[in-house]
């Protein structure tokens, strides 16, 4: 069970939460003059990170307001809390990775797009 | 191959067992193959069999990361069903229940598959209505489903708690007779020694690190143990297989959940079938050593840890004590989590990438070990001939722009 601290309530424990999927996702201005495939960028494809990963939380048995969480997905360590609109911060996000598994993979070859 | 039998028990046992064979080689990578599987699960394994014994195709490398069938396949709670609402699942999930049911016979090796049944239980008026049109449907796809009164269930399992006054009581359910379990790591090693015989090269401890691309298309994978050349290459590694694309620079729909599992101590028989609920959220069956095996829900968030949150596993235990007062005093003995690769319209993905001879099989989610046979067979043929076969054609990766999802959330008899 996590111990996640609430950016209003302080820590408590995950069952209060609940979590809400990748953040930052923007949803799109214009959405009448999106491609099939830029809609399903948008509803589907997701970053599935294994290591740091920007998530949305709920305090949905709490006081039910939404904030964002950066945490290592390979270990469960909380990285960060931060509020809603607000981008992660930067001392979080460079933080070097812990553990072997964290490296981000490494793209190859001529045609590899990174 | 040395083939298993009753003589080769006896003249073995006469030998005090000293002269039984590897059942595969662990051979060093050659330079190139014609394909190369990521991933020795059931799944790859089965690919890499059905690749040579359906097509021929023997210059075939099977590359695992840790060591065979120690992902989902020795993970989950080993349960066979075909009883799944559309006509595509129905289709592909059906052809796997068919391929099991001989696989013993074919693969000479016994995975112990057990048709005790699989009884879905309804605890409210949605549930009744979801299972008469779900029961309908499978009857209308060819596959043997029935409906069950409380009556009947209580009859067909005697310890089940049939109380009118229990909080979620059992009004109905619905029973696939030929749904049941198997031995999951029989699974993964009859398909590796049926594939290693046939020529196909199994290595472990190798991780690939890198895919190699020319022009679009794939050209070979890069791993620990250097690199390996393969035209085609199949991607089958279910809980990581957002890395993988990312090293192939192609994005999935794929979100990576732990799921966790628990047995008990082993106690006399007391439970003959595979009982599932949705509505409380458990399933359980009796291994043939006597332990009762659990499963429910994924975790809340994703991860990778293998291991879970206990809160998860609390509330199938409820659940279980709820339907089975028997089991109250039972002691549970250990407790697992797997990486399951959920998709959003929790129906796998089998059959191309946007880069050329590289292809997918994922997003089997929490389903996976009932589709292996099935998986396999159609991936085979996929990576044979650079088609997708009918059976995972609907399974493309185009259908998230598409917009022909295949929707199995709560139609596939079980909540995801």
């Amino acid at each position: 069970m996590l111990l996640i601290p609430c950016p209003f309530c302080g820590e408590r424990e995950e069952s209060e939460f609940h979590q809400g999927g990748e953040a930052h996702i923007v949803r799109p201005k214009d959405p009448d003059e999106l491609s099939d495939a830029e809609w399903a960028d948008y509803l589907f494809l997701r970053k599935n990170t294994k290591g740091l990963f920007l998530e949305r939380w709920v305090h949905l048995h709490g006081c039910r307001r939404w904030f964002n969480m950066a945490r290592n997905t390979a270990t469960n360590e909380i990285i960060a809390v931060y509020k809603m609109g607000a981008q992660p911060p930067k001392a979080a996000i460079n933080k070097p990775p812990k553990t072997a598994v964290d490296k981000p993979p490494k793209a190859v070859g001529k045609g590899a797009k990174k | 191959m040395q083939k298993y039998s009753i003589f080769s028990l006896i003249k073995n046992a006469l030998a005090y067992h000293e002269g039984w064979e590897k059942v595969w080689r662990s051979p060093e990578p050659k330079s190139e193959y014609d394909v190369v599987i990521i991933g020795g699960g059931g799944h790859g394994l089965a690919t890499a069999f059905y690749l040579a014994k359906e097509h021929g195709i023997t210059n075939v490398a099977v590359i695992e990361k840790g060591w065979l069938g120690g992902g989902n396949t020795g993970r989950n709670t080993t349960i066979i069903r075909s009883n799944y609402l559309w006509d595509e699942s129905a289709a592909m999930y059906e052809k796997s229940l068919q391929l099991y049911e001989g696989l013993s016979q074919e693969l000479n090796f016994n995975i112990m598959l057990s048709q005790r049944g699989v009884l879905n239980l309804a605890h409210n008026l949605s549930d009744l209505r979801e299972i008469e049109r779900r029961v309908s449907a499978n009857r209308l796809n060819g596959i043997d489903s029935e409906i069950l009164n409380t009556q009947e269930i209580k009859e067909f399992v005697p310890i089940i708690n049939d109380s009118p006054n229990s909080r979620y009581p059992v009004l109905g359910g619905s029973l696939q007779r030929r749904a049941g379990t198997a031995r999951h790591d029989a699974v993964a090693w009859g398909f590796a020694r049926g594939a290693d015989t046939r020529g196909v090269d199994i290595i472990q401890q190798c991780e690939v690190t890198g895919i190699r691309q020319s022009r679009g298309k794939v050209t070979g994978v890069e791993t620990t143990k250097g690199l390996i050349k393969a035209k085609k290459v199949g991607v089958v590694v279910a809980g990581h297989s957002s890395m993988l694309a990312d090293m192939a620079g192609f994005r999935l729909p794929v979100n990576s959940y732990p799921l966790q599992a628990l047995v008990s101590e082993p106690v006399k028989p007391v439970l003959d079938t595979v009982v599932m609920s949705n509505t409380v959220h458990v399933y359980v069956s009796q291994s043939d050593k006597g332990e009762m095996v659990l499963g429910a829900g994924i975790d809340g968030a994703h991860g990778y840890t293998q291991r879970g949150s206990l809160h998860v596993i609390e509330g199938q235990l409820g659940a279980l004590c709820e339907l089975f007062p028997i089991f109250s005093r039972l002691r549970m003995m250990r407790q697992w989590g797997g990486i399951v690769d959920t998709c959003p319209d929790a129906s796998p993905i089998v059959g191309k990438t946007p880069i050329g001879g590289l292809f997918i099989n994922c997003g089997w989610g929490t389903g996976g070990f009932k589709g292996t046979p099935g998986s396999g067979w159609a991936f085979a043929h996929t990576l044979a001939t650079g088609e997708p076969h009918e059976l995972n054609a609907p399974f493309n990766l185009d259908r998230f722009t598409t917009g022909a999802l295949i929707d199995e959330h709560g139609a596939a008899a079980v909540a995801h």
